[in-house]
């Protein structure tokens, strides 16, 4: 009895309005949350999760109240991230899921395919087809970008925001053989075995900071680094950045340690430009805290950077790169230009002209993506849209031939 | 009469159509037109001085005139003073300047809301202390006060009047043509003795001390002047290598000529000093016959056409009758008159096709779809709007449609005019956005959209008003309205969500994600969620007729915050438009929306219309669709 109560619950409409509305009210608030937690926060606590949680909840609702002008003091998002995580809403995956559930056992349980209701059907398999679409998108899409000066070659991209500890044994001259451990792995206090003659222990990581002069420190014997940049500079933590238009800097002090025992205490951040070195039998090694790189078979050169404003103001009129791409293992070597809303689809990736660089007017900003399932939200367009008109002309056409009689 | 009432509505309609469609003709002896008609480079575009005028008038002072005594003086009368008189243009009241602490410290009487130049010259030191102060603590737009807001915002004014005036000349000049005669008379002399003393030999001070005193003057006006209206003289390949005056003067001392354009502009300014209008026609028309003779027509083309789209103001009048149309709509209800009603309708479709017509008018001029910015959204929206109301008309003759289409046209067009205030309403798409495809697909039909829903709400604002106040909503009158905002809310759904997935679409293509949770798409997204419950709500007949006309009542709450709410958030891809003042109208809006929300939500007892019977409306409630 209580099975098929629910079951008739789990199907019915009443749920479906109660879903929509749900969703209208955390699409609401995660939008109101955007200011005082930043993009990615926002998105990964509203709608890349089940639960939204009270901290956040009460950062969105503090936005709003502010929206219409009363005072409270706004929640920062490191408030929100040391805040202990009670579930208080449901989140984006949740109700998308139920809204799936709840769709896929209406069908199954309710609908009987009329042709009056073909508008309907369609509209819902379109809807599935864009929920799953973004559900997959989420979790299989990667993003990255890549930073070219004129004349500057590169076959790899570099994550927006995730870091790596790239240990680059550079002995040989014709070929580098790189070790990267994700910052994933980074904690205080953790060993890391890397395939490596050596043992790394993160001694302390900073997921942004800033560096000063030793000199200035006060308690500049306290330092922990005895080698090369890590006697002259420190490494002080910083709040996590929630401005889209800047990043997290991180550093990190590290020892190095074989069975004789310790190499060195480094420290390595994002803020260095070059790599410090470090020699164990015979080989030469380059330690570098940089952003994650993707590497790719094929190369872009950037031939020339055009970024035009409108005259006599600063409102951008065009960027377009013009980029050699090649190829080795297809004897690929032609030149494309790349500008916006014409990107160049290679190799299962799509680059962008995504942006350029404010202090170089040489440099242009290529954004990755490779996205498996970037064709669903097309099609599923095509279907809702058919799907809508279809219904819509159904009752238009009963209704008018209704009048008329 | 009876058969003539409507006809004779729109004859007047008609004639006063023709009379705004009448080319201007200048009163005074100079001729003002065709210096309006003049083309120059601001902003990014060709446009005519005229547009210059009135764009920083509205900036100024909220208005495209100035008060000349009791008269008003149009714009570009007022910027030719600027431009060749400016101590007569410093004593205009162009300052519109509302915070009674911001008038205090400029020493400014109570009782005026317009103020010269002239007027707070001697304490213009504290203004641009205050201003300092400001930009040195980097307090951000959002974090002002009032006081701090109305100092920037006069600052901005003063450096905007100060630019203008150093436009065309210096704005000390007297004489502009004896002025250029004697400053190229120096340069030689000038420019020896600039060398000689860098290299440290014996020079002519004075030949030295007056090249100076020129090139001071013409720097300033290089660095300040706000129209580049010299063009080049060979516009291939380049069409809008335009500079100003300024820096061609000082061009001139390196070495380059001042060329024609600015000598026929010095001939204007001088005549204009001296009331010399015949000099100054003749020169206006020199300077005419050189553009085109240098291949400028199509600037020539762009200033006259865009001027006289100025001079029309399509939406200003549509507005106006779309007042009257609501007004006749209205009164037809009272006495049921059907002359009335049908002079509405007629009148309605007069003023959409001048809606129509101006819109059109303004995407040949700019060679863009209909929807560029908030300020063109909104005249579209009215337009769909209007447009939706006359098919409703067309359907049911109940003049329901016809107030809809009036109050949704009127509103748009009010809120377009105040959007208009932050000047430039045709300026050119920042990169992203400058493709013609995506702006005429996404941007329209997520527009149309917003279109839809708001006509579905005003619809059920007329079901509830009329219902609760008047009883006048009979049964049948409420069946059908319930059919009407189920119809538009079906084509509101269709667009918003097609729209909506364009702009995804529209975005994987520009930079690979096809939802990023922008605001905007947020907003877009709200929309459609809102417009399915509804539909869902309707087809599983689960809640009564009332409740259904408040949820396509609060559909207009949602669809005014994702025009204008994500705006004022300041985040995003989409901010394209910041607005202070525009955001207490928009919960005045909300507000009086959720008034009638709740009124929806009374018992049925308490409507008027239904007191004798209250099962009338739920007999007729969810019609089986």
């Amino acid at each position: 009895m209580l099975l098929k109560r629910l079951i008739r619950i789990f199907c019915s409409l009443q749920l479906t309005m109660v879903l929509l509305a749900l969703s209208l009210i955390l699409v609401f608030l995660g939008t109101m949350a955007q200011e005082p937690l930043g993009l990615y926060i926002a998105q990964a606590r509203f709608f890349h999760s089940m639960f939204v949680d009270a901290a956040s909840m009460l950062a969105a609702i503090k936005k709003t109240a502010q929206l219409l002008n009363i005072y409270v003091t706004p929640m920062q998002a490191d408030a929100v991230l040391s805040a202990t995580w009670i579930p208080v809403f449901p989140g984006g995956y949740l109700l998308g899921g139920a809204l799936l559930a709840n769709l896929l056992a209406a069908h199954a349980q309710r609908f009987v395919f009329t042709r009056k209701k073909a508008g309907i059907f369609l509209t819902h398999a379109g809807l599935i087809l864009l929920i799953l679409g973004q559900l997959f998108t989420d979790q299989l899409a990667q993003e990255s970008g890549i930073h070219l000066t004129e004349g500057e070659t590169k076959s790899y991209s570099e994550s927006d925001r995730r870091s790596e500890l790239a240990i680059v044994d550079v002995t040989s001259p014709d070929k580098d053989q790189v070790v990267a451990i994700p910052d994933s792995l980074f904690a205080d206090g953790v060993t890391l075995t890397p395939p490596l003659p050596f043992t790394v222990r993160i001694a302390k990581y900073f997921e942004h900071s800033h560096l000063t002069n030793r000199a200035d420190q006060a308690s500049s014997s306290a330092s922990f680094a005895n080698q090369d940049f890590g006697l002259q500079v420190e490494a002080l933590p910083l709040q996590k950045v929630t401005d889209m238009d800047f990043r997290d800097v991180p550093s990190a002090f590290i020892e190095l340690s074989t069975s004789e025992g310790s190499l060195g205490r480094w420290l390595v951040s994002g803020h260095f430009d070059r790599a410090q070195h470090v020699s164990y039998k015979g080989h030469n090694y380059a330690l570098s805290l940089r952003l994650r790189r993707h590497y790719y078979p094929f190369s872009l050169t950037l031939l020339k950077f055009s970024h035009d404003k409108y005259r006599g103001t600063e409102t951008p009129r065009n960027f377009s790169s013009d980029v050699r791409l090649q190829n080795a293992s297809t004897h690929e070597d032609r030149e494309v230009r790349i500008y916006m809303n014409n990107p160049l689809r290679y190799a299962g990736m799509t680059f962008y002209q995504a942006s350029f660089d404010k202090r170089d007017e040489h440099a242009t900003i290529l954004q990755v993506v490779s996205n498996p399932s970037w064709l669903a939200p097309y099609i599923a367009c095509v279907v809702v849209g058919l799907g809508l008109v279809i219904q819509f002309m159904i009752h238009l056409v009963g209704f008018l031939g209704k009048r008329k009689a | 009469m009876k058969l003539t009432f409507p006809r004779l509505v729109v004859v007047i309609a008609l004639v006063t159509i023709v009379y705004c469609l009448m080319p201007p003709r200048s009163k005074s002896d100079i001729n003002v037109e065709d210096f309006g008609r003049l083309p120059v480079l601001l902003n990014g575009r060709t446009q005519p001085f005229d547009s210059v005028a009135r764009n920083s008038l509205l900036i100024l002072r909220g208005k495209q005139t100035v008060l000349d005594g009791k008269k008003s003086l149009p714009a570009i009368e007022w910027l030719m003073e600027a431009f060749f008189d400016s101590e007569k243009a410093d004593k205009r009241l162009i300052f519109r300047i509302d915070h009674p602490e911001l008038r205090s410290m400029l020493g400014l009487s109570d009782e005026e809301k317009f103020f010269s130049m002239s007027q707070f010259q001697p304490k213009l030191q504290s203004l641009l202390k205050e201003t300092q102060r400001i930009e040195t603590e980097q307090i951000k737009a959002e974090a002002q006060t009032p006081f701090e807001k109305a100092v920037m915002r006069l600052n901005n004014n003063v450096i905007l009047y100060r630019r203008l005036k150093n436009s065309i000349q210096h704005e000390d000049t007297k004489d502009f043509e004896s002025d250029l005669a004697s400053y190229q008379a120096a340069i030689t002399p000038g420019v020896q003795a600039i060398r000689a003393r860098e290299g440290g030999q014996e020079f002519d001070q004075k030949a030295f001390d007056r090249i100076l005193d020129y090139l001071q003057r013409y720097d300033m006006m290089a660095r300040f002047g706000y129209t580049l209206s010299v063009p080049s003289g060979t516009p291939s390949p380049i069409r809008d290598d335009w500079t100003s005056v300024g820096s061609t003067l000082m061009e001139a001392a390196r070495g380059g000529s001042v060329g024609t354009p600015v000598h026929l502009f010095a001939r204007m300014a001088s005549a204009y000093r001296t009331s010399n209008a015949a000099g100054f026609n003749t020169a206006l028309a020199e300077y005419r016959s050189w553009l085109a003779a240098h291949q400028y027509t199509p600037e020539l083309a762009k200033g006259q056409k865009e001027h006289y789209f100025n001079h029309v103001e399509p939406f200003y009048v549509a507005s106006l009758f779309y007042v009257v149309v609501f007004i006749l709509a209205c009164a037809s209800w009272f006495n049921n008159s059907q002359t009335l009603n049908r002079a509405a309708y007629q009148l309605l479709i007069v003023t959409w096709l001048a809606h129509t017509a101006g819109l059109v008018y303004r995407m040949l001029l700019e060679g863009r779809p209909p929807v560029t910015n908030l300020y063109s959204s909104a005249v579209f929206i009215g337009w769909g709007i209007a447009g939706l109301g006359i098919l409703l008309e067309r359907i049911y003759r109940n003049a329901i449609g016809s107030v809809e289409a009036a109050v949704g046209g009127a509103s748009t067009l009010v809120v377009a005019h105040h959007l208009a205030m932050d000047g430039d309403t045709m300026e050119m798409m920042r990169a992203v956005l400058d493709t013609n495809l995506w702006l005429s697909t996404h941007v329209v039909t997520v527009t149309m959209g917003y279109a839809a829903t708001f006509g579905a709400g005003f619809l059920a604002v007329l079901y509830v008003l009329r219902g609760v106040f008047t009883d006048s909503l009979s049964a049948d009158m409420a069946k059908t309205l319930s059919r009407m905002v189920y119809g538009v809310i079906c084509f509101a759904t269709l667009l918003s969500f097609v729209g909506t997935v364009l702009g995804g679409i529209w975005a994987d293509q520009s930079w690979g994600r096809f939802w990023g949770w922008d605001p905007k798409e947020n907003g877009a997204l709200m929309i459609v969620l809102w417009n399915a419950f509804y539909l869902h709500a309707r087809w599983g007949k689960v809640c009564s007729e009332k409740t259904l006309m408040a949820i396509a009542i609060f559909g207009n709450v949602i669809t005014a915050f994702s025009w204008f709410g994500v705006n004022m958030l300041g985040i995003g891809l989409h901010s394209y438009g910041f607005m202070g003042a525009a955001f207490t109208w928009l919960i005045g809006f909300d507000i009086s929306q959720l008034v009638i929300v709740g009124l929806a939500l009374m018992p049925l007892s308490y409507w008027r219309s239904f007191k004798r019977d209250p099962t009338a409306a739920v007999k007729s409630a969810p019609a089986s669709s």
